[in-house]
């Protein structure tokens, strides 16, 4: 009965949401991905800017998140090329193999049909570094020296934590005895250090940071990080579907010294310009072109973003109300079949989100439709709870009248059960789009956009006022979303059943 | 059993033959045999525990027997003629049974509604059964939580006569009512089913409720038929001690 409506225009949106992935073109447009970094984010904006002069349709995903990530993308053929650096190359993506030189990686990287550049022109090599004052009142300069500080508190960037090339290799060649050891976002490391909450964090050799907060590198003494340096890493196929594209970018080859880009992070983090504007300086003055640079208006961002978070929450809960509104009534008639509905929804609600999110890239790709799919899965738990429970609270009596009247057992769901139960099964969607408009501004780590995109980028560049511009939003589409759902219920809940005497 | 009436005087609209229901391991009714006459009111009485209300789910199948038959109209009820069947019995409960959710108007016509019978021919049906029930028309578009006790009960046999059944199976239908009302609604109920003319099989605690409507009274104990008979019938030859114990504790409400 008023349950109908509801499915209807859940249908309607989910095919529109899928209507709208499907009709991307596939090749028509060359897509720059970038890391959840600044600096990757500055040479995303050049690249797709070169690429955008050879008049060809570029796109960059920008701040799509870590090495696995973009290496996924690629792969898949979410984007076409993005920025690397040689020792993540080595360690990190061809990491079981022993690989020496240049042609070595190449040929390895070939066979998976994707090629590297020539390095960009600086080294970017992963470094420790602590604060000055700190340091010097510990006597540290090297990163042996360490070895005799036991108790230092360490900070280091998740990435770090996990890569074979970062603190379990680092700890076991210098046999760095430290247990406190927190991993935390790269951004946050900074502040921690300065606060004095933690002694030593990595660094990237181009921060931006590193003079701004007067840290000292510590010296690698026995050369343990390899080098770094910046590169291309595209798909094989681009040079032969985009060749003109592909050698108006490889004009960045060599160009780019470690002052440069160290100048251009600390424009972006410290003096708040946009990646795009510093980018499109760099081009301008390395190369004399101007580059086009319509940079959108914070009322375009925030329009965007309220579309790409609606489209996020409408598609994924419409979808969950759909498939589990029917498992809830299984659930409720089936007690052994219910058991294995509520432990599995149940298990899913258990996986972190940010799991669920990376999980769904090699199945899906980046972008929207992943996001979509782990926020379907995440609002699937209340909804089928609330109907189990609706269903299975409905007096015995009411059943029993329902079956002695001679209504088949359908009919009998359909005009008594389903009816009596639709305030607790309303209450569980209204749960499940709650959870979900918050968990959606994870998305935009996968590339999904929404109100998690200003969010990201405000914690890459330590601004809170872009922080706010993602998360108000949120909350108060949250809030507004729950205002609905209470008045909804008021309209649709039956009368009989909020009226007390 | 100990003891055998003689043949029913009309046909029979139920027949239990060998009837037994457990629930886990105790016996809710043991190998009951009983036909129901056509056109009369039987009343099933007996102390909590007792089967009558186990017995009177059987005959409409909200349970179904562990083994023996139960027939209706000479055909052997199942859960696949079920669903039909039922909507020629009209079932009310002790507190009515009335859907929440439903106005009154829409609890009495929701068969009738699903069975697609036109606007007017449900409009007619509804009145006439207000007015045999003597429901006033503004109770019609309240809902439960909005009616009376014994409002509430009226609603609920209009709901159970809406279709004309051949059978009204009652539960303890005046049990949650209040003493004053529930004598005035004695009153009303007999009136009705007299006027009806239907079989009806009504479940009672109470001797001298059973007494006044029964035209057979079917005692139960642990399960068993004790006794069958006018009230009468059981009030001269109690057929053994446990008649004689439960009309006596009984006796002081019999008027």
């Amino acid at each position: 009965m008023s349950a109908m409506p509801v499915c209807n225009n859940a249908a309607l949106t989910v095919l529109l949401a899928c209507a709208v992935f499907a009709s991307m073109p596939a090749r028509a447009e060359i897509r720059v991905g970038s890391k959840q970094f600044t600096e990757s984010v500055i040479l995303g904006e050049g690249a797709t800017r070169l690429i955008g002069h050879a008049s060809v349709r570029v796109t960059h995903r920008a701040e799509l998140g870590g090495t696995r990530t973009l290496w996924g993308a690629l792969l898949a053929g979410d984007i076409d090329i993005y920025p690397e650096y040689t020792g993540t190359i080595v360690q990190e993506i061809l990491g079981h193999r022993a690989l020496t030189d240049t042609r070595a990686i190449r040929a390895a990287l070939a066979e998976y049909d994707v090629r590297m550049s020539a390095p960009l022109g600086f080294n970017n090599t992963y470094a420790v570094g602590m604060r000055r004052v700190r340091a010097e009142q510990l006597n540290i300069r090297k990163l042996s020296d360490l070895v005799s500080h036991p108790k230092l508190r360490l900070g280091f960037s998740s990435e770090f934590m996990d890569r074979a090339d970062g603190w379990p290799g680092l700890a076991r060649y210098y046999g760095l005895p430290h247990t406190d050891v927190r991993g935390l976002d790269h951004d946050l490391a900074y502040r921690g250090l300065e606060a004095g909450e933690i002694d030593a964090t990595d660094l990237y050799a181009t921060d931006a940071e590193i003079r701004y907060y007067d840290l000292v590198v510590l010296e690698d003494d026995r050369h343990y990080f390899p080098a770094y340096d910046a590169v291309w890493l595209y798909r094989a196929t681009l040079a032969t579907e985009a060749p003109r594209s592909l050698s108006a970018l490889m004009r960045l080859e060599g160009h780019v010294s470690q002052g440069e880009m160290t100048a251009m992070n600390a424009r972006v983090k410290l003096d708040g310009v946009p990646a795009a504007r510093v980018a499109a300086d760099f081009l301008k003055r390395e190369f004399g072109f101007e580059a086009r640079l319509e940079l959108p208006s914070a009322t375009d961002d925030f329009f965007r973003y309220t579309r790409e978070h609606l489209l996020l929450v409408l598609s994924s809960l419409s979808a969950a109300v759909i498939v589990a509104i029917p498992l809830g009534i299984v659930a409720a008639r089936k007690p052994r079949a219910g058991q294995v509905i509520l432990s599995i929804t149940g298990i899913i609600q258990t996986i972190p989100a940010l799991a669920l999110l990376v999980f769904m890239i090699p199945l899906l790709g980046i972008g929207g439709a992943p996001a979509i799919v782990a926020l379907f899965l995440y609002s699937l738990l209340p909804i089928v709870r609330n109907t189990y429970t609706g269903l299975r609270g409905i007096p015995p009596q009411l059943t029993e009248s329902a079956v002695a009247l001679g209504l088949p057992a359908l009919s009998r769901l359909r005009l008594v059960e389903l009816p009596l139960a639709l305030p607790t099964i309303l209450a569980g969607i209204k749960t499940s789009a709650v959870i979900n408009i918050g968990t959606a501004t994870l998305g935009a780590l996968i590339g999904a956009g929404g109100y998690g995109q200003p969010i990201l980028t405000g914690i890459r560049l330590d601004d809170t006022g872009l922080i706010l511009q993602g998360a108000v939003p949120a909350a108060m589409l949250a809030l507004l979303v729950q205002g609905v759902f209470e008045l909804g219920e008021r309209w649709l809940a039956p009368k009989g059943l909020s009226a007390r005497r | 059993m100990s003891r055998r009436e003689g043949p029913p005087a009309g046909a029979a609209v139920f027949e239990l033959a060998g009837v037994t229901r457990r629930y886990g391991t105790s016996v809710a009714l043991a190998r009951i045999d009983l036909s129901i006459e056509k056109a009369r009111t039987t009343v099933l009485i007996g102390p909590s525990g007792s089967g009558k209300s186990t017995l009177l789910r059987l005959l409409v199948r909200l349970i179904a027997p562990d083994t023996g038959t139960v027939r209706f109209e000479d055909q052997p009820l199942t859960d696949d003629n079920a669903a039909v069947l039922r909507q020629r019995m009209g079932f009310v409960v002790q507190e009515g049974g009335l859907f929440p959710h439903l106005s009154a108007h829409d609890n009495v016509a929701l068969m009738a509604r699903y069975l697609r019978w036109d606007t007017s021919r449900i409009a007619a049906r509804v009145h006439e059964l207000a007015a045999i029930t003597h429901l006033p028309a503004d109770a019609l578009r309240r809902f439960p939580v909005e009616l009376s006790g014994g409002q509430r009960q009226r609603v609920s046999l209009m709901r159970a006569l809406m279709l004309d059944p051949d059978v009204l199976l009652l539960d303890e239908p005046l049990g949650a009512l209040d003493p004053m009302i529930r004598f005035d609604l004695q009153n009303e109920l007999r009136d009705i089913f007299r006027g009806l003319n239907k079989t009806v099989v009504m479940v009672t605690h109470d001797l001298s409720e059973a007494g006044f409507f029964a035209d057979t009274i079917v005692l139960m104990r642990e399960g068993r038929i004790v006794q069958r008979g006018s009230l009468t019938n059981l009030l001269r030859a109690p057929a053994d001690a446990f008649v004689e114990q439960f009309i006596r504790a009984q006796r002081s409400s019999i008027v």
